[in-house]
């Protein structure tokens, strides 16, 4: 990954992070790892079918841009959607039951892995079809405005998202409304299994909003402090001048979803990333130096996260299945 | 010409390579064409034979592909385009209906044929939920100026998919997911099926059964039981939604006097609900009792595995409706295909 140049510090990015806060961002992105490999290994023993999309690599990017905002803006996300429903505070039991497709799960078995929602933690949505969630993100945004709010609006999308229309049909819209809206670029090198450059003209994508005049930016989407610092200027942008563009570059170490093997790539590109660029290690290592957590520290937080992720499974497969009524509950127009 | 059995996803590859074997303005894409599993095996011979000239991925933009599609075949190529998930094609209607379907008629022919051919893979398989297992057959197939056709059988598969990429109009092809490892007899040479030619997959005296796609095999294993309880039923696959076999299908009710219908999407709206429009509207004097409709219940597919046993119709329903024109107790067990355990992605 080339380094990036330095960027103009944010006012709010003077406020270093808390040794607490650090601690923090570490134990979050365990957790998502912890939970991802369960769901894994839960995967693996038949208990999940269907959509399992592991967000394990990637983890940096959803705590350190969660780091940047308050409990009352929003997120909304793709498919591959556990690590932000964590990173926004929901119940790790309730997001693993939906992938078991049981009654405690937060759409009662019915959603899946690709959708779920809670109002409550302000976060809109899992969605299941490729680019779909952008131009929602964009209304979230316009309500905030309309509200003479300027809570910001977190759109998550994927390297592969990034070719539909209907994503520029949002810049267009987030631009000339001035909408507090920051669009994130997941950029994790493949959109299920064609690598960035087999899909897209060009693959600095956070130029793609420069027709429209919205600052973008590329971010180390493998150091959670260069995501925080960089969502720290995004969102201090957003707020008052309008929308943002950041491109994480990452990595997801799995394949697109559970049954992909990946074969489109080697194996020494995935060790080199894991190995070398790995965001929880290397932010170990960063706390480990600075003398902000020890090793005792460090393991007692795994075993927390772990306990967790393992309580979660327990929760999941005790749920019961939903009872065959739940199929009618929830449409929209009720039937007798 | 002999014949030999073949799964779908083989007879569908086959029908794919002999066509662009004789006609070389032919290229496939959409998502994952190129993918080691090539679209369940559909694609990966072509490629390997055509290589990546003719045979190449595409990003999800669904809705500039379709207008792209449509302006290559425009220009006298055969574009197929390929929908991993027929839900995906939202994406695209803008185009295929109010362009494609419109060309020829819109111009009065002047803008030339437009060879256009989309495939779309729809249907159950647990955890395909509520996004990525809908059908589309009548939606499309509302449109006067495409063809919608849904192949039930491996010999249909290759021979509509030839017929398809043979046509001067575009044609969509909805094969459903559990359908690629089921086996039947397949012609090694090239061939056509007519599209808008029903077939009678069984011949009975007692009732007709119109069933589309997949319900096509639960038809048949619904008629071994009926025949068991002594009831002679006639299997009528449509094979084509549009245009639509009336005359077969009419002339199976008239012969019957009774009619179940079981598509594989919702009623309200339906391809179901069509064919039953046309036998009251058309054979009411021999209908002998109402014509029931086997169709998803109404609300979206759910990932529960338990619920989505629920949701998606059966044999057992098709038995259950037969037996209910004979005065006979509903509740016989009656074994569904065991396609739907079989199926293992690719998600």
């Amino acid at each position: 990954m080339a380094p990036l140049p330095p960027k103009k510090k944010a006012k709010s990015e003077e406020n270093v992070p808390s040794a607490e806060a650090l601690i923090k961002y570490y134990r979050d992105m365990l957790l998502i790892r912890r939970f991802e490999e369960k769901a894994g290994q839960m995967y693996g023993m038949g208990l999940i079918g269907g959509f399992c999309h592991l967000y394990i690599g990637q983890e940096a990017v959803v705590v350190g841009m969660q780091s940047t905002i308050t409990p009352d803006d929003a997120v909304i996300t793709s498919y591959r959607d556990h690590g932000h429903m964590l990173a926004c505070g929901m119940e790790p039991g309730g997001v693993m039951a939906e992938l078991t497709g049981r009654i405690g799960g937060y759409s009662k078995g019915k959603g899946g892995s690709m959708h779920m929602f809670s109002k409550e933690k302000n976060f809109y949505g899992g969605h299941g079809i490729v680019g779909a969630q952008v131009p929602l993100g964009t209304g979230i945004a316009f309500a905030s405005k309309y509200r003479g709010k300027t809570n910001v609006s977190l759109t998550y999308m994927g390297d592969g998202a990034v070719n539909q229309g209907q994503v520029y049909e949002s810049f267009n819209m987030a631009q000339l409304w001035k909408l507090p809206v920051i669009f994130i670029i997941e950029n994790n090198k493949y959109g299920m299994g064609t690598s960035i450059e087999r899909a897209s003209s060009t693959t600095d994508f956070y130029h793609r909003g420069a027709a429209h005049g919205i600052p973008g930016e590329a971010v180390d989407g493998m150091n959670v402090l260069s995501v925080r610092a960089a969502g720290l200027r995004a969102v201090e942008h957003a707020r008052t001048k309008g929308p943002y563009i950041l491109e994480m570059q990452t990595y997801r170490y799995r394949g697109h979803s559970m049954s992909d093997p990946a074969k489109y790539r080697q194996k020494e590109e995935v060790d080199k990333m894991r190995s070398q660029h790995d965001p929880i290690e290397s932010h170990a290592k960063f706390l480990l130096e600075g003398g902000f957590a020890d090793e005792a520290a460090l393991k007692a937080i795994d075993r927390e996260v772990k306990d967790i992720s393992s309580k979660a499974a327990e929760f999941a497969q005790n749920s019961p299945e939903p009872p065959v009524s739940e199929l009618f509950t929830d449409v929209l127009i009720e039937t007798n | 010409m002999s014949e030999r059995n073949l799964t779908y996803r083989e007879a569908l590859s086959e029908g794919l390579v002999q066509a662009m074997e004789r006609d070389d303005s032919i290229f496939v894409t959409g998502i994952a064409v190129d993918y080691s599993s090539g679209i369940f095996g559909t694609t990966s011979e072509a490629l390997r034979r055509f290589g990546p000239k003719r045979v190449f991925d595409a990003p999800a933009m669904e809705n500039a592909l379709a207008g792209i599609a449509i302006g290559a075949a425009a220009m006298g190529k055969r574009p197929v385009v390929v929908h991993p998930r027929a839900d995906f094609a939202f994406l695209a209607m803008d185009q295929l209906v109010n362009l494609a379907a419109k060309w020829k008629y819109m111009f009065a022919g002047r803008a030339g044929s437009l060879p256009l051919v989309v495939r779309a893979v729809i249907g159950r398989g647990w955890g395909q939920g509520a996004t990525h297992s809908q059908s589309l057959q009548s939606i499309f197939a509302h449109f006067p100026g495409i063809a919608v056709v849904m192949p039930a059988s491996p010999g249909d598969a290759k021979g509509l998919t030839a017929a398809a990429l043979a046509a001067d109009h575009p044609t969509v092809i909805l094969e459903y997911r559990t359908l690629y490892e089921s086996t039947g007899p397949v012609a090694e040479d090239y061939y056509r099926e007519e599209i808008g030619r029903a077939r009678t997959v069984r011949i009975g005296k007692d009732v007709t059964i119109v069933a589309a796609s997949q319900l096509v095999l639960e038809a048949i294993a619904a008629a071994k039981t009926l025949a068991d309880m002594g009831i002679d039923a006639e299997i009528v696959d449509p094979r084509s939604i549009r245009p639509l076999d009336e005359s077969a299908i009419l002339a199976s009710v008239r012969k019957t006097g009774r009619l179940i219908v079981a598509d594989t999407s919702w009623s309200l709206c339906g391809f179901a609900s069509e064919i039953a429009a046309l036998a009251a509207e058309r054979a009411f004097a021999q209908l002998r009792a109402p014509v029931r409709r086997i169709t998803l219940p109404d609300c979206p597919a759910p990932v529960s595995y338990k619920l989505e046993e629920a949701f998606y119709p059966g044999a057992a329903d098709i038995v259950n409706a037969a037996a209910s024109f004979f005065g006979m107790a509903e509740g016989k067990e009656t074994a569904s295909n065991k396609l739907v355990g079989e199926f293992k992605g690719p998600y």
